[in-house]
């Protein structure tokens, strides 16, 4: 039996280094925190801001636009309420509606509002408040600036107009010095280079800003529908890191991707002229934008209308907002306390402005006032 | 060697005059070398070739085995060593092994794979706890019972099963589990599709392993009145057992590494999770699918790192594996 | 790894003398009507898990394969978001995901099989064992670590290769200029699922070459063959059927590769022109899967993709169903 008994020892070994395993740890605040941008104040956390004694475990699913910044403040919030934990799966706002309507997390990011009009004989918005037992609210939370990323030796500074783009990424401009580049960048001297347009090849809210934007500042132009599945010309990568290292490696190469990505990769960043001259693409540029931008709906359920075609000087116009969707009234007393915890943290003005290193914008105060009040009266 | 006796009668008889035709001068001395140095060199009347040209075959295939094994090298030697010099330096750091990622995000270096490698061995043991019953009773269906046309449609079901995608296994669970039965993706969905992956490996190991148990000690069995299923569950099964091990290690191996199915049933998440049926789990597979969509240094280097632990759990597997055969093989 | 010969007990006729199954051994008693029942049970368990696989995925897949406006077979189109219009077809899938997997067969097979050779055949016997370990080591390296390496180490050396084709041998239809640049083309895709592969291939023919029988390779040599002779007329006929399932469980592999392929590929725009070339993009049945699971947000939308994941389960199915058959011709031969 000296065969059963070496089995054995494969097992125990097995279920030892399982043993082992078990006893990890899931505190890594007072790791190596020093590179943390929203580490924010964790010592003086009064009960009230952590929700329910001994903390909890929150889920939440969405949009993959969100996601760095959802994991700031993630991170910041845990460090602040130690015994909280709060999962956000970044598996697509279409799978953090449908799972949030299926009961199957305490709140949805997404990139858009929930639908008020009827898709496959369901309107999402009803959908939601069947679950909720109340009205379920649109949070918008993050925005942030889609960057136009390009990679062309000898060019610094890159000026596109909403046609321009359209038609590069439509692909009917195809070589860097077409005269339609050429009459807006002045002064530069542009390559005889073909343009490689890289877009998302799977389905993302970042393709339905950007088609939104071109199909609202330049309608001529783009004549697609926007929508989340890409519907122009090129090549198509995975993800923003699928696009922006495609670009950074292929000279002559274009995309559109979150700030962050774009910078990240230290890919260039064009200039959007929609009318009132070029706009750097800067935190103060994206401010004024985001800050034009008009809150919609009714009462607490908000919405914010972004003005694509914005010809206001020094806006820059290309944007994303992306929502958090809530039951205003919690069906589990305890999970909302924490979610109105969590999401209260994510909406203050500190961790707002510590999005801003990593590539989104904070909202602006108005609109974050509103937001703060509608947290406020979540239940 | 031991064709030097035959060499010595044949070569005059029936090659000589063929050789010499064509090549003439040229062949000569080559055949008179081929005499001293060794008969495998040398013309036979089954094998006849002019002798010059089958000795150029034999040093043209020596070489090129030679040259195709350089080459295969050369890229799996690449992909270890890439994997190896990128991710060990987080390896050496004991938060590697003790901590989760649960607070960090891809800007922020630290934390650990705890939560994940927890994760994968979990998912892993109950894989195998589900697979391992319905393997091995397959197995000795198809050796110890199964005839006719039965227990060849369950043959040919294990090969398609073999050949199954991991990623049409995923669809298929989620087809029953969330659009059928309308519950949570869980770790436990996961394990349900890694089953389907895992089955079929362990069915053909047991199989090879109980084929490899000779009759006699059936007979032996059976002779003393011993039943059936007690001759298989005690002489039959401790005989194979250690092949048996080694097949579910390497399954196991196999399993622990599928990526697919996780895209589709297995959410992740940074913190330690050890529920099967509530909640996320994470898996070293989906923290290197997380962390490689960013192009940030700390997320890249956690890749690599992860794919070195995942590696390194694989070879472990495999040894473990090796040892039990080594120790434990069927005596004949 | 030493399993997957592809030859069953059950698929030996005849009388056996190591084959003990039927051996009327089993009682009458319970015991023994509960174990064979068990036994029995696992074996349907597994015909009904295919059996399943199969019907619930067309389950799912034929109301949007109803819904369809294309020809789900011959159209290029994917569009599936627009549920009261669906429009998609198979053609181009299906053709990436074909030719993907044949250059990586054509790459992968020869060269395992060579290698396979050297560590049984040809290699001094010091080098034989790490080798053969390094080999079912990289068997079971899972393949996101192969995409990741492809694309982030592999891909910017293989770039300059690339272009001399497309520079040298570009009025080749195979080799023509696309919209596609960089290492996202299929050629890239097979050249990686190539390597991917090849370790399965050698592992499972070394398992294979090894069992060649002594007395037919001791016979060869006393026939006075060379070695290279020996391996053709015993070790190879021997073999045969092994490297040809390996060389199955393989394809199924390059098949269904997910991750790796999705890593690395370049997807098609909507309305490309239709080229012939290995230096295009594409997306085989698993990436396209892959890259839209995260939005399967209404059935018929799903049900597109299951339809896709349906034709690859047919695809895996039918070339396991000519593995087989190949096999069985062989040994009919041969015995």
């Amino acid at each position: 039996m000296k065969i059963q008994r070496l089995g054995l020892v494969a097992s125990v070994a097995l279920v030892g280094s399982l043993a082992l395993s078990a006893c990890g740890s899931d505190n890594n605040a007072s790791g190596s925190g020093s590179s943390d941008t929203a580490s924010g104040s964790s010592s003086n956390a009064s009960a009230a801001d952590c929700g329910p004694d001994g903390g909890g475990t929150l889920n939440a699913e969405g949009s993959s636009a969100q996601k760095n910044a959802i994991e700031e403040a993630i991170s910041s919030f845990q460090d602040k309420c130690s015994g909280t934990t709060v999962n956000y799966n970044p598996s697509g706002s279409g799978a953090g509606i449908k799972q949030f309507i299926a009961g199957q997390v305490d709140f949805a990011g997404s990139d858009s509002a929930l639908k008020k009009t009827e898709k496959d004989g369901k309107i999402e918005a009803d959908e939601a408040a069947k679950y909720c037992g109340s009205p379920a609210w649109n949070l918008p939370m993050v925005t942030g600036p889609i960057a136009v990323a390009y990679n062309v030796k000898g060019v610094d500074k890159l000026v596109l107009t909403p046609e321009v783009t359209a038609n590069i990424f439509n692909g009917k401009i195809t070589t860097w010095n077409d005269p339609a580049i050429a009459k807006v960048n002045s002064g530069v001297t542009l390559p005889s280079q073909p343009i490689k347009v890289f877009f998302r090849s799977d389905e993302s809210g970042t393709t339905e800003n950007f088609t939104k934007y071109l199909k609202a500042a330049a309608p001529n132009a783009w004549t697609a529908e926007p929508g989340k599945a890409w519907t122009g010309k090129g090549e198509g990568k995975q993800k923003s890191d699928g696009v922006a290292g495609a670009v950074k490696s292929t000279e002559g190469g274009i995309t559109y991707a979150e700030w962050s990505y774009a910078k990240d990769n230290s890919l260039g960043i064009a200039q959007i002229d929609n009318g009132a001259g070029p706009v750097e693409l800067t935190g103060d540029s994206v401010g004024k934008a985001v800050a034009a931008a008009k809150p919609d709906g009714e009462g607490n359920d908000l919405r914010l209308k972004l003005d694509y075609a914005t010809k206001e000087a020094g806006a820059y116009p290309i944007l994303l907002v992306t929502y958090e969707i809530v039951c205003s009234k919690g069906k589990d007393a305890k999970k909302a306390e924490l979610t109105k915890a969590f999401l209260k943290h994510f909406a203050s003005e500190e961790t707002q402005k510590s999005l801003e290193e990593i590539g989104y914008a904070p909202l602006p105060a108005e609109v974050q006032a509103k937001v703060e009040t509608a947290i406020g009266a979540l239940s | 060697m031991s064709s030097n006796t035959v060499r010595m009668t044949d070569v005059a008889i029936v090659d000589e005059p063929r050789s010499t035709k064509p090549a003439g001068a040229t062949d000569g001395p080559a055949t008179a070398d081929s005499g001293g140095s060794g008969g495998r060199r040398s013309p036979s009347p089954v094998f006849g070739h002019p002798a010059r040209a089958r000795e150029v075959k034999d040093h043209l295939a020596r070489v090129v085995m030679w040259l195709a094994f350089l080459l295969a090298l050369v890229p799996l030697v690449w992909i270890l060593w890439t994997v190896l010099s990128q991710g060990y330096h987080l390896l050496l750091q004991s938060e590697w092994w003790t901590n989760s990622q649960k607070g960090i995000t891809s800007r922020r270096e630290g934390g650990g794979a705890v939560h994940a490698i927890q994760g994968t061995l979990i998912q892993g043991l109950t894989t195998a706890v589900i697979s391992v019953p319905i393997g091995v009773m397959t197995a000795i269906y198809l050796v110890e019972y199964g005839r006719g046309k039965f227990a060849k449609a369950v043959s040919f079901m294990v090969d398609i099963l073999t050949g199954i995608p991991s990623i049409v296994a995923g669809l298929f669970i989620y087809a029953v589990w969330v659009t059928t039965l309308g519950l949570q993706r869980v770790g436990f969905a996961v394990c349900l599709a890694l089953v389907m992956l895992m089955v079929p490996v362990i069915v053909r190991s047991t199989e090879e392993m109980l084929k490899l148990v000779p009759n006699e000690l059936r007979e032996a069995s059976y002779a003393l009145g011993v039943p059936k299923w007690k001759t298989i569950m005690k002489v039959v099964l401790p005989t194979a057992f250690s092949g048996i091990v080694t097949g579910v290690l390497l399954g196991l191996a196999r399993v622990m590494g599928e990526t697919a199915p996780l895209l589709i049933l297995g959410p992740y998440t940074k913190a330690i999770a050890t529920d099967l049926f509530g909640g996320y789990m994470a898996t070293l597979p989906t923290m290197i699918n997380q962390d490689r969509s960013e192009s940030l240094q700390p997320a890249v280097d956690r890749v690599w790192a992860a794919a070195l632990t995942l590696i390194l759990l694989v070879l472990l597997l495999n040894i473990a594996g090796r040892v039990v055969a080594r120790f434990g093989s069927v005596r004949k | 790894m030493s399993t997957v010969t592809g030859v069953s007990v059950a698929d030996t006729p005849g009388p056996d003398d190591r084959g003990p199954q039927g051996d009327r051994a089993s009682t009458g008693r319970a015991g023994d009507r509960v174990f064979s029942g068990l036994a029995t049970g696992s074996g349907a368990l597994v015909i009904a898990l295919v059996t399943l696989v199969g019907v619930f995925l067309l389950w799912q897949a034929i109301p949007a394969i109803a819904d369809d406006k294309d020809n789900f077979f011959l159209s290029r189109a994917w569009d599936v978001n627009d549920t009261s219009n669906l429009r998609f077809g198979i053609v181009e899938l299906l053709w990436t995901t074909v030719v993907a997997s044949t250059i990586a067969m054509l790459i992968a097979v020869p060269v395992g099989v060579c290698v396979a050779l050297f560590i049984t055949q040809y290699s001094p016997r010091w080098l034989a064992r790490p080798a053969a370990s390094l080999v079912d080591l990289l068997a079971a390296v899972p393949s996101i670590i192969y995409g990741f390496w492809g694309i982030k180490t592999f891909g910017p050396k293989y770039q300059p290769f690339q272009d001399f084709l497309l520079d040298k041998l570009g009025w080749f239809p195979l080799f023509s200029k696309t919209s596609v640049s960089g290492t996202g083309t299929i050629l890239f895709i097979g050249i990686v699922l190539a390597i991917m592969i090849l370790p399965i291939v050698t592992a499972l023919s070394r398992e294979v070459f090894a069992q060649t029988p002594v007395a037919h390779k001791e016979g060869a040599l006393a026939l006075g063959a060379t070695k290279w002779e020996m391996i053709r007329t015993a070790v190879l006929p021997f073999g045969r059927p092994g490297v040809i399932s390996a060389a199955m469980l393989a394809l199924g592999r390059a098949l269904g590769e997910t991750i790796a392929v999705t890593i690395i590929v370049s997807a098609l725009a909507p309305g490309t022109k239709w080229s012939w070339s290995l230096l295009n993009g594409g997306e085989t049945f698993a990436s396209r899967i892959a890259n839209n699971a995260q939005e399967f947000d209404s059935p018929a939308k799903t049900g597109a993709f299951i339809a896709a994941g349906l034709v690859l389960f047919v695809l895996t199915f039918v070339v396991n169903a000519i593995a087989r058959i190949v096999i069985e011709r062989r040994k009919a031969f041969t015995e």
